[in-house]
């Protein structure tokens, strides 16, 4: 479980995130939504411990992200952020090995080469193992990232806009594999910007505007016309597919 | 790996020509008899060609993790400032206390290197950050303005012989034995660096996947400022400027091997020592049995290589 | 205009005049030739900038950024190297300049006709390529030099950096002649620099000869740079702040106001800075360092500033 407690942030004086106070399930796929400046990724940057907490208190498991250890907490969550570009010239199963690395801090054991096999077939990486991450397409890059924090095999997975370049059959396909981690026990935070996505897939969904958090629960209670109307400011059309809410925002 | 073998298999025939080429006749079929041949071969040639390979790996090293800390290909020390300040450095402990015994003086020195480092990695965070070549520019030009004032004080102190010909033109001619012992703790810091290899090599994925990893960023960007401080101002307190061996070598293995520092940082060590070893021969050999300096040759092949590095298109698989 | 023309008036009056003491006729015909030989270079070096950042498009490009004062001396130290030491130092001082002037120019239209051709779009990579250039020439001339004389070391160090104290009395007329021809002849492509400065399509679809008008440019920056460089060494930065100086002074682009203006800011920069050091703090050759020192830090906050469009 996640607990946010108060947690405020400011950049110079202006206010990014104002009384924020969640608690994040379990062994579930939060959405984290809302429209651009929202604040989303700054959440989750300061849950990931990316960004000092400046005010109020954040917990993961229990572990409190200020005072527990970075060394400890990379065993307890992994995070994606949203630009991945590749600095370093890798090839793709060097760098899903690195996410071994919290583990084993530079002694590989066969568990961990284990792992890393199975995270790369995981995201369909295994022809792709050797190339060298500056060769490889947009797409392909992002998926060595996302193996590379499966390889970190924690309880938490926080991912900022992981479908940005992924292509639609790819997209999909990796909402499915989160699925199935939430199903293994894991619990994810995404921060999607097409609602759909977070209607079909997510169990929890946290709605922001303008730093604040403006609705939480279900997709069903979450996604309403009259929240997403405040949300975007526009009229928007809800209808039903399969069980789970379908947002009717293009027409 | 196969060019780690290649390399390691040249290293051996260019130290033994490096050991058998020089200005004096050395009478090899007596060498054990002849006292005059032996303390040649034991004072100048073998301490030479250790100083020369141990400068070339250190100087490799230092160079490729300096491309880590600043997630930039085309730095090193010779080239944003590191070695000025390290310059600066060595004057002012000349000027200010001339007797200081040489410990104190290595211990300037590395603050120099580490103070136009740190100027030189506050400045690049001001820089938009997809504009690549920028930052070796910025580099080039505070290494300039440093070197500005190297010999604004090296004028006024009447020292510019000394920072002309000693300290901004590495050469490995003044090499004896007891001279330049200096060079095994460059060879110590650079090791250090493999001690922590999968660390540099997180740090360049970029400041938050490498926090995501656990890593202590700060931590490592802090070793990495010490070890190429350590490794520029020792070259320089022993043999002086020795330019681009940290920029081509790391960046054509970095080419066929990648990143992966493990594995790559004893081909760039064992790559630089067999470069500078190379250039040492034709240094020694152009107009034998004068000597141009190391420095002027590199300065050449170095600014050369670089080109290339800038101008060829880069490697599609 | 008229300011600087007069503030540049005053500045070398008092150069000529200030504690001049006893024997004023001796005193006054050194200082004449040393404020002379500060005027040439500092027009020279303002004209020959302004010219190549029309060229060049950019006005954080100089021509001894990119290299071109290093690549002189190359020139210079690869003729006496070719021609010998004692064959090329006998030849007449005039013909000896005119010799490496024409080097210079052919060499340059070659090299930088060619940068400027093709990589005019990355200026990032072009400036990094011209420093990088500067670099080589360097090292190739210190290591021509030791070639040729093994304890050269004593003329390389005097050629790698500048003193504007110290110019060559006999090569003054020469190169002051070849100053005042480039300057003219600049002067009077003013208008056709003002529609090479608006870009190369607007520019050749007002008809003008873009690439004849390149080379041209580039043959005139080589002659004014050689004057320069063969007077007082290389100058890295200072073309760098009388530009920018300038162009900020002077709210114009056109090349009528701002090349004499820039001509007329090079040379009081010059004479006022040499006048302070030399008389007031009492350092010699100070200033020609303090010129790189200043004119760094201004490119390193052009760069800082994201100027480098």
């Amino acid at each position: 479980m996640i607990r946010i407690d108060n947690v405020s942030h400011r950049i110079g004086p202006a206010p990014i995130l104002q009384d924020i106070d969640l608690t994040l399930p379990p062994s579930s796929v939060t959405a984290l939504i809302g429209p651009n400046g929202a604040g989303k990724s700054t959440l989750l940057n300061l849950i990931g411990r990316l960004i000092p907490l400046q005010v109020g208190r954040i917990s993961v498991d229990g572990h409190d992200v200020t005072a527990t250890p970075s060394r400890q907490l990379a065993k307890v969550m992994a995070i994606l952020g949203q630009t991945n570009h590749a600095g370093s010239r890798l090839r793709v199963r060097e760098l899903v090995a690195f996410g071994r690395w919290p583990h084993h801090l530079g002694r590989a054991r066969p568990e961990d080469h284990a792992a890393v096999e199975a995270a790369l077939a995981q995201f369909d990486l295994a022809p792709l193992a050797e190339r060298f991450l500056d060769e490889i397409s947009g797409g392909q890059r992002q998926r060595a990232f996302l193996a590379m924090c499966i390889a970190q095999d924690t309880d938490w997975l926080l991912l900022d806009e992981p479908l940005n370049n992924l292509d639609m059959a790819h997209a999909r396909a990796l909402m499915a594999r989160l699925h199935g981690l939430r199903a293994a026990g894991r619990g994810i935070v995404v921060v999607v910007h097409e609602v759909n996505y977070a209607a079909a897939w997510a169990d929890h969904v946290v709605a922001l505007k303008g730093g604040r958090v403006v609705a939480e629960g279900t997709p069903h209670q979450v996604l309403t016309p009259e929240v997403l109307g405040q949300l975007y400011d526009m009229e928007i059309r809800v209808t039903e597919l399969d069980g789970r809410p379908l947002i009717l925002h293009h027409v | 790996m196969r060019l780690a073998l290649i390399l390691g298999a040249a290293l051996l025939p260019l130290s033994l020509a490096s050991v058998m080429i020089g200005a004096a006749s050395v009478d090899w079929a007596n060498i054990a008899s002849d006292p005059q041949a032996f303390l040649i071969v034991t004072a100048s040639r073998v301490p030479r060609t250790v100083a020369v390979i141990l400068t070339g790996a250190a100087l490799a090293v230092a160079g490729v993790v300096m491309q880590q800390i600043v997630r930039n290909r085309f730095v090193e020390p010779g080239t944003v400032g590191t070695a000025e300040g390290a310059a600066l450095g060595l004057l002012a402990v000349t000027v200010l206390a001339p007797a200081a015994p040489i410990w104190a003086k290595m211990l300037v020195a590395s603050l120099g290197a580490l103070a136009a480092t740190a100027v030189f990695l506050a400045l690049i965070r001001r820089l938009p950050p997809r504009e690549v070549l920028l930052v070796p520019l910025v580099g080039l030009v505070l290494a300039g303005v440093l070197q500005a004032g190297v010999t604004f004080i090296g004028w006024q102190t009447d020292l510019l012989q000394y920072v002309g010909i000693w300290l901004m033109t590495g050469e490995f001619s003044g090499v004896i034995a007891g001279r330049y012992e200096l060079l095994w703790i460059a060879a110590a810091a650079a090791a250090l660096a493999w001690f922590a290899a999968d660390q540099f090599a997180i740090l360049g994925l970029g400041r938050e996947a490498a926090t995501g990893l656990g890593l202590n960023h700060e931590g490592v960007m802090r070793l990495g400022l010490l070890v190429v401080s350590v490794v520029t101002a020792m070259v320089m307190v022993s043999v002086g400027m020795v330019p681009f061996v940290g920029l081509v070598v790391p960046n054509i293995v970095a080419r066929v091997m990648g990143d992966n520092l493990r594995a790559s940082l004893p081909v760039v060590a064992t790559g630089g020592a067999a470069l500078v070893l190379a250039c040492d021969l034709l240094a020694r050999l152009v107009r034998y049995p004068y000597e141009v300096p190391v420095g002027t040759v590199l300065g050449i092949l170095g600014s050369v290589l670089f080109l290339w590095l800038l101008h060829r298109a880069p490697s599609r698989g | 205009m008229a300011v600087f023309a007069l503030v540049l008036l005053a500045a070398s009056a008092a150069y000529l005049l200030w504690g001049i003491g006893g024997n004023w006729r001796f005193v006054l015909g050194l200082r004449a030739g040393k404020l002379a030989g500060m005027l040439v270079v500092g027009t020279s070096i303002a004209v020959a900038t302004i010219l190549f950042q029309t060229v060049s498009q950019n006005r954080i490009l100089t021509p001894a950024i990119m290299g071109f004062d290093a690549l002189y001396v190359l020139l210079q130290t690869a003729l006496v190297a070719g021609l010998g030491v004692t064959g090329f130092a006998m030849l007449p001082v005039g013909a000896k300049f005119a010799a490496e002037v024409a080097v210079m120019a052919l060499a340059a239209m070659a090299l930088f006709g060619l940068l400027l051709g093709r990589g005019a779009q990355d200026v990032a990579r072009m400036i990094l390529t011209g420093v990088i250039l500067g670099i080589l020439f360097r090292s190739l001339a210190g290591f021509l030099a030791r070639v040729m004389d093994p304890n050269a070391f004593a003329i390389v160090q005097a050629e790698s950096f500048a003193s504007f104290s110290r110019i060559d009395g006999a090569l003054l007329p020469w190169a002051a002649g070849a100053a005042a021809l480039a300057v003219t002849a600049a002067f009077r492509l003013s208008s056709r620099l003002d529609v090479m400065a608006l870009g190369r399509p607007v520019a050749v679809s007002l008809g003008l000869r873009y690439e004849a008008m390149t080379f041209a440019a580039l043959a005139l920056v080589a002659v004014l740079v050689s004057v320069s460089t063969a007077l007082v060494g290389p100058v890295t930065f200072f073309g760098l702040i009388v530009s920018g100086l300038a162009h900020s002074l002077i709210c114009s682009a056109r090349h009528t106001l701002l090349l004499p203006a820039a001509a007329l800011i090079g040379g009081a920069i010059l004479v006022i800075g040499q006048l302070v050091f030399e008389r007031v703090l009492g350092l010699q050759s100070a200033l020609s360092v303090v010129v790189e020192f200043t004119g760094g830090l201004f490119f390193l906050w052009l760069l800082l500033k994201g100027r480098i469009r």
